[in-house]
């Protein structure tokens, strides 16, 4: 008898969120034949003087949208998130000139289950943060992601936008406003934080809701990169203790930025609920979840590890 | 700019003499793929492209992509015969207190419209750049010069399908048919003939040029200029390392400069008053 939860898949978001974005005659949407999936399709509709469909080619992908940004555009790039590095050389030219290309990609992490590793990423969010000047960003829901797009015509240089094909609950107030650089403290607590970003965030207050003995913060840490390094640094003081929650690699992803603050700044106990260092599978996405411990049950565990430690 | 054929002559001599006088003064480049260039440099610049000196990011210029950014002597020294880049700052090629990187850096003050040096990706970039000023139909046209080493990249052909399929008659490329690549002949590591048959098979209009002759540069211009609703490629057919009899056609001067007793000798051959080897 509960309130109906309205889902949404980010990547569902993302698509509406450019034919939005497209009133601004500087966008430019580039897909590589995937445009059904990663819902450029949307913005292809409604714009088709201004959507690029590249065909099966992910290098020119993105040096089409280097070429856009170089003159002007702000260029949308999309394809799967496993897809994008086949251009990294393209890549590392957009990140080092701070073109105004976004890399927005879907089927972040498992959520592309069925289709087995090779259509599923999990080193994705590293890869970019060793990018220099790319913005890295993963947003939690419909909300964010609508914010993110919006934010990104303000904001010059490169971003990488990780969506999902996963459907997830809206986490944010409609009027949020993303920021780079900002957390969003979604659930306050004092015992532990948890730190997530997309899908994990409403998993990690779900966590949070049914741990009655522990008072649990959750934050939204949609921007990776560049980290919200006083909230980070604020959170480890007050809750003496952190867990990090994200759909990919415990390697180099958002659990890596943190741990290299804490180390230099404020060691700090923190727990990682990630990929464990390994490709997926094929399987259905909840399933893949269980399997992977990408779950509020998961958090939970990280949740009462942390706060044994401190 | 509207050179004469004699004064386009002289300046692709100065854009050679720059090449070499910049890189013996670093010590290090690519010197030959280099003078391969500097007839087609000279014509571009002087005669084909629309552009102002005076106002190196004027809207209405034609763009110019080096993607085989490691001829980045020739495009820097073409820039400072036209005025783009003072002359001693070639001197200043490759280090650390100078700004003109071993690969072009995007500078538009100095009209280097993209980065480039990863080859392919400037071809790519070109492909984006015409379609965003064909978008806008303000008529510039983008000219993207290839290496033949270059056209064994796979992102080259998938650029080149994309731009045959949404007809970008504002692009033109050229190809430096030099002939030889870092490893030795193109034609013995892996051959990229028929390249002519291969451009036209992906939808390009295609000319054949002598790229050591600024006259039969002119006609394959004249030629491709003329032609609408297709993108337009020149094989130019060039010499590695022209105008120095050590470095001409010899694979192992492909990163190679240059001593500072071969500069002055080039120098000398060459005619080239006012430059100096350092």
């Amino acid at each position: 008898m509960g309130m109906q939860v309205v889902k949404e898949a980010t990547r569902e978001s993302y698509g509406k969120a450019l034919v939005e974005a497209g009133k601004d005659k500087r966008v430019f949407v580039v897909d590589a034949d995937l445009s059904t999936s990663t819902k450029t399709e949307l913005f292809a509709s409604a714009y088709p003087e201004r959507f690029i469909n590249v065909g099966v080619a992910e290098q020119n992908l993105f040096g089409v949208a280097a070429g856009l940004a170089y003159t002007g555009k702000i260029a949308f790039a999309s394809t799967f998130a496993v897809f994008a590095p086949k251009a990294w050389d393209v890549l590392r030219i957009i990140a080092h000139d701070r073109l105004s290309v976004r890399v927005a990609v879907s089927h972040g992490g498992l959520s592309n289950g069925p289709d087995g590793w090779s259509h599923q990423s999990v080193e994705d969010v590293a890869l970019f943060r060793a990018l220099p000047n790319f913005r890295v960003v993963v947003p939690a829901d419909s909300v964010e992601t609508r914010a993110v797009v919006m934010r990104a015509l303000e904001e010059p240089g490169p971003f990488y936008i990780r969506l999902s094909k996963y459907e997830v609950p809206q986490v944010l107030n409609p009027g949020y406003e993303f920021v780079p650089g900002k957390g969003a403290v979604i659930r306050d607590g004092s015992d532990v934080a948890v730190l997530a970003t997309g899908v994990m965030v409403h998993r990690a207050l779900e966590a949070a809701e049914a741990m009655k003995d522990i008072s649990v913060a959750v934050v939204d840490m949609a921007s990776v990169k560049p980290l919200d390094r006083g909230l980070v640094l604020a959170l480890a003081e007050r809750a003496g203790a952190l867990v990090v929650a994200e759909e990919g690699s415990v390697i180099g992803g958002l659990g890596g930025a943190v741990a290299e603050l804490l180390a230099g700044e404020r060691p700090t106990p923190v727990e990682f609920v990630g990929i464990n260092d390994r490709f997926g599978k094929s399987g259905r996405p909840d399933e893949l979840y269980e399997i992977y411990g990408l779950t509020p049950r998961a958090v939970e565990d990280a949740v009462r590890r942390a706060v044994k430690r401190k | 700019m509207k050179a004469s054929t004699d004064e386009l002559k002289r300046i692709a001599k100065e854009i050679g003499c720059g090449v070499v006088a910049s890189t013996t003064a670093a010590g290090s480049g690519h010197p030959s793929g280099s003078l391969s260039l500097k007839e087609l440099l000279a014509v571009l610049l002087f005669r084909v492209m629309k552009h102002k000196p005076s106002d190196p990011t004027w809207d209405g210029r034609d763009r110019l992509v080096l993607s085989k950014g490691h001829a980045a002597p020739a495009l820097y020294s073409a820039l400072s015969v036209a005025g783009y880049i003072k002359r001693d700052e070639l001197y200043r090629l490759r280090r650390a207190d100078g700004r003109l990187q071993g690969h072009p850096d995007w500078d538009p003050g100095i009209m280097v419209e993209a980065t480039t040096g990863a080859l392919g990706n400037g071809f790519s970039i070109a492909v984006g750049m015409a379609i965003a000023l064909k978008a806008d139909g303000g008529g510039q046209r983008i000219f993207a010069i290839l290496g033949d080493g270059e056209v064994q990249e796979g992102i080259v052909w998938e650029a080149a399908m994309l731009a045959a399929h949404r007809r970008l008659d504002n692009l033109i490329a050229i190809v430096d048919r030099n002939g030889l690549q870092l490893d030795g002949p193109v034609e013995e590591i892996v051959s990229v003939e028929p390249l002519s048959r291969k451009w036209e098979a992906f939808g390009w209009h295609v000319v054949e040029a002598d790229g050591t002759s600024v006259e039969s540069l002119l006609k394959a211009f004249r030629d491709v200029l003329r032609v609408k609703g297709r993108p337009k490629v020149i094989i130019a057919h060039t010499i590695k390392g022209n105008s120095s009899g050590i470095m001409r056609w010899n694979a192992q001067y492909h990163g190679k400069v240059l001593t500072r007793d071969q500069c002055i000798e080039y120098l000398r051959e060459n005619g080239c008053d006012g430059w100096e080897c350092r």
